[in-house]
């Protein structure tokens, strides 16, 4: 101790938010020299911003009405029709001409109830300034039953591009709430359930011996129930909705992904550093998620959009069956169940063939270039 | 002068990866004679393992060869894969470094003499069990006839090698290309199969090209040697010549290199800091279904050592004669039986916080700092680890300030902190992994073979750290090693080990100037002298 500690200064700290690690960046980079999963991933980057945006694109509701020289969107409140000077106390049904009318002339109901009868145009009541309404691209909800459509399912035409289904509802409506969902869906699904399975895997390989012997028995048990059966029998007893089918996909999907995180965690406990982490003091849960986890994260990886996929797949199955989400929801297998009834209309099968066909292909790509991103052995140039 | 059998005329290898380009091999020639020897030596990364592979063409898809390999007046480079498998293990034979690896597991040894047999002369059956028999007796392979149905897990590391060398020869090659074959082994395995190489060399006339890092085994095996550094020879000729007289500054700094002089002083009458007193670890092996203990490995067996501060304590003995076993034991990271006591204090019965709490005194620096050190961690983060984990903090000290301060004590630059353990070189690494040790002042560092993963230059570096830093913090040192050599440099008091048991122990000037048992004299000779003894150490 006899020499003062030598002067010297840390580097400043130079990790900000969005500072990668090197291997992130060649990652990064692998990632992005694999053209066709960089455009997929634009791409399905796109459609998916677009169909979180789906209130805004497809909806019975405007999403600006200009009333008595107030704006007002009828998107975020619901406002009765006696709000715009009408009879019925029910929501305003903004396709319905009386409605339109009174919006424009400020509340002229008798001019309105005149101009439906084809009795002459309505005025604008005295002092109010002339009204508008700014509806979205597609002026239908996916629940939107549309009146006016004489023969359901109707094929595709001006005002409906896709055509309607069998209850009038439009198609492309349909479509971008069904892709949300399908896509929020398997995120959701997936994303729990590898939570669920990295913890679990990472006890079992952690600890190993009995822990490990116990854990395996257990979810060699759950894992061989059919989730099919465990489906139709709950459906039966409980009405299913998104949230049901979501905690039984979790409770099936976990398992699929602790093999490999377990493996991953018995091959590296052994490793020197992590015994040299224990000697510093380093306690066992530290260990797992500093030490550990990183190194069964590129195995998770690559298992992720298996799992992802198949989700999305097992559901639109379900809804195909039936068993699904059920009546309240922009199903996409329900659309492909409606293909199959209505042969004779054919826009309903190719439009269901092609959202499955383009949705999964994209992920597919996507998930492709991400794993091959994270391979050491494989360089772009 | 005749022919040579090989010559390499400029080679030069160039990988391409990313945009970048690394040329590992730059203009090599050199040419080995009928009979002849010759030792490639240079540190790790020098280019001697490629320019060797090349002359068989195993090299990496990647590579980019140029110049001209001949073998006999042939041309290899650009030769088609049916000339060059003719040559591959026919003339021209391979030893590589890692016995465990180049065996396959799951064959009997029999099955993978007789494939090449078979491959190359088409011998099967009793043809070729007879012969199989004659190879593993001449590598001296005792009781051939019952090892032939033996996988290579029940065999030792030095059996295996020698396997290995019996599969080289089966097909009487003129030349052997030998990768480092000893570095894996220890001391005593590796004197006996250098006497088993330069036995078969002269029995068979052998030529050999002789890849290695140590000067030690190039002095007693070869007739000529190459230096290599940076992927250039920068000093060739006869063997006597090149060490008596160096002419490039290379070859005279890995000459010197070697750890030397003596420990500093022990200081006297310094007070105990770690005592064991019967020190017994065994591995209980059960069987059945109720796993009834029915036998003990006895990893180490009733050992009694005291450290005091300031000093270091010398653990020798082969592999498996349980000197890192010992160690975790007397660390508490994995149970022992038996007394032991630190500061005075005995820490058998210590549990949770407790036994955290000693952690920041006692430390631990390993064998393999590729190994040590987690690939996903930045150096800081990984030095820094052991202050969040004890809630260490100085005042007015940021814990990348307490970082860079070790990193500079050790001889690192703190402007390197943020970088990942992948671009630092074998020695750096090992500073990083003393580094991470001593950020927390600790009173007891256990140093198990710090030095044997390193290039010798680097060792005497390393070497050199160790002393100082004892000399400054007082530090008890329980230094392992089977390299004598270094254990020489360090220790001041030693024992020696042999299947878990201390054969002997004393001060180092005692234990080395005069061992008094056959065990540790066979050791000395094989480290000093390179010399085999049998009878008492493994095989």
């Amino acid at each position: 101790m006899e020499a003062p500690a030598p002067a010297v200064t840390a580097p400043a700290p130079k990790r900000g938010l969005f500072e990668f690690s090197p291997l992130n960046r060649r990652r990064l980079r692998n990632f992005r020299a694999n053209r066709r999963a960089l455009w997929s991933l634009r791409l399905f980057g796109l459609l998916f911003l677009l169909s979180l945006c789906a209130e805004l694109i497809a909806n019975d509701r405007p999403v600006l009405v200009s009333f008595r020289g107030e704006i007002i969107s009828p998107l975020l409140n619901t406002y009765p029709e006696t709000f715009f000077g009408g009879d019925f106390e029910t929501a305003a049904d903004y396709s319905d001409p009386v409605v339109r009318c009174l919006i424009r002339t400020g509340g002229n109901i008798d001019g309105c109830l005149d101009e439906s009868d084809g009795l002459g145009p309505a005025q604008t009541v005295e002092g109010e300034s002339a009204g508008w309404v700014l509806r979205p691209l597609i002026p239908f909800s996916y629940a939107t039953v549309d009146y006016e459509v004489a023969t359901a399912p109707s094929p595709p035409d001006a005002r409906h591009w896709l055509g309607t289904d069998d209850q009038a509802r439009d198609v492309l409506a349909r479509v971008i709430y069904g892709f949300r969902l399908s896509v929020l869906f398997g995120f959701g699904v997936t994303a729990l359930s590898a939570m669920i399975g990295v913890l679990a895997g990472a006890a079992q390989g952690f600890f190993g011996g009995w822990v490990d012997l116990t854990f395996q028995r257990i979810e060699e048990v759950w894992s061989s129930m059919n989730t099919l059966y465990v489906i139709l029998i709950i459906s039966s007893v409980l009405a299913p909705n998104m949230w049901v089918m979501f905690f039984i996909f979790v409770a099936f999907g976990w398992t699929q992904i602790i093999g490999v995180v377990r493996a991953e965690f018995l091959r590296a406990r052994n490793f020197e550093y992590v015994r040299a982490a224990r000697a510093l003091g380093v306690g066992d849960w530290r260990i797992m998620v500093r030490h550990l986890l990183p190194n069964a994260m590129v195995a998770t990886v690559t298992l992720l959009p298996f799992m992802l996929t198949a989700s999305i797949g097992l559901l639109a199955g379900l809804d195909f069956l039936g068993f699904g989400l059920g009546q309240g929801y922009p199903s996409l297998g329900e659309l492909a169940l409606q293909g199959k009834k209505y042969l004779q209309d054919p826009h309903l099968a190719i439009t269901a063939f092609l959202t499955f066909a383009i949705m999964l292909s994209l992920m597919v790509f996507v998930f492709e270039g991400i794993r091959d991103a994270f391979d050491p052995r494989k360089t772009f140039r | 002068m005749t022919e040579p059998l090989l010559q390499v005329r400029d080679l030069s290898i160039t990988f391409r990866t990313e945009g970048r380009t690394v040329r590992a091999v730059d203009g090599v020639s050199l040419a080995i004679a009928r009979g002849e020897t010759l030792a490639l030596v240079g540190e790790s990364g020098s280019g001697k393992s490629l320019t060797a592979l090349s002359t068989v063409k195993l090299l990496p898809d990647t590579a980019e060869v140029e110049g001209s390999v001949t073998w006999r007046g042939h041309e290899m480079i650009g030769a088609d894969a049916r000339s060059l498998q003719q040559i591959r293990g026919n003339d021209i034979s391979f030893i590589f470094q890692e016995p465990m690896t180049s065996l396959n597991p799951l064959h009997t040894i029999e099955k993978q003499i007789g494939e090449s047999l078979a491959l190359h002369q088409g011998v099967t059956g009793d043809t070729a069990r007879a012969r199989i028999i004659e190879l593993l007796t001449k590598v001296g392979i005792r009781e051939p006839e019952s090892r032939l149905g033996a996988f290579p897990h029940q065999l030792s590391g030095g059996q295996r090698q020698r396997v290995m060398i019996a599969m080289a020869l089966a097909n009487k090659p003129e030349l052997l290309i030998a990768d480092e074959p000893t570095t894996a082994l220890d001391v005593t395995i590796q004197a006996q199969i250098l006497a088993l190489l330069a036995e078969l060399r002269d029995a068979e006339g052998l030529a050999m090209l002789f890849i290695t890092h140590d000067l030690g085994i190039v002095r007693r095996v070869a007739d000529r040697v190459a230096v290599m550094q940076a992927g250039k020879i920068v000093e060739t000729g006869p063997v006597a010549e090149v060490f008596d007289n160096p002419q490039h500054p290379y070859t005279r700094k890995l000459l010197a290199a070697e750890p030397k002089g003596r420990p500093g002083p022990c200081p006297d009458g310094a007070e105990p800091l770690l005592a064991g007193e019967k020190v017994r670890v065994w591995f209980p092996i059960k069987r059945g279904f109720f796993k009834r203990t029915v036998g003990h490995i006895k990893a180490v067996t009733d050992i009694d050592l005291t450290l005091n501060r300031g000093e270091t304590l010398g653990v020798v003995g082969e592999s498996g004669s349980g000197k890192t076993t010992l160690a975790l034991g007397l660390m508490r990271l994995i149970a022992a039986q038996g007394r032991i006591s630190f500061l005075g204090r005995d820490i058998q019965g210590l549990r949770g916080s407790g036994l955290r709490a000693l952690r920041r005194d006692m430390q631990i620096v390993f064998q393999d700092p590729y190994g040590s050190l987690s690939p996903r961690m930045s150096v800081a983060e990984i030095i820094a680890e052991g202050l969040g984990v004890h809630g260490v903090r100085e005042p007015g000290v940021t814990p990348r300030e307490a970082v860079a301060r070790q990193m500079a004590e050790v001889g690192l630059d703190p402007a390197t902190m943020d970088r990942y353990p992948h671009e630092f070189s074998g020695g750096q690494r090992q500073r990083i992994a003393i580094a991470r040790a001593m950020i927390l002042k600790p009173e007891f560092v256990v140093l198990d073979e710090p030095t044997s993963a390193l290039d010798m230059t680097v060792q005497t570096q390393i070497v050199d750290l160790l002393r100082d830093l004892q000399r400054r913090y007082r530090l008890g040192y329980l230094f392992i090693s089977h390299d004598l050599r270094v254990v020489r440099a360090m220790a001041h008091r030693m024992i020696v080990m042999r299947q878990g048991e201390v054969v002997e122990s004393g001060t180092a000037d005692e234990v080395f100037d005069n061992p008094r048992t056959e065990y540790a004299r066979a050791l000395m000779a094989a480290a000093f002298n390179l010399e085999a003894v049998e009878g008492v150490v493994a095989d």
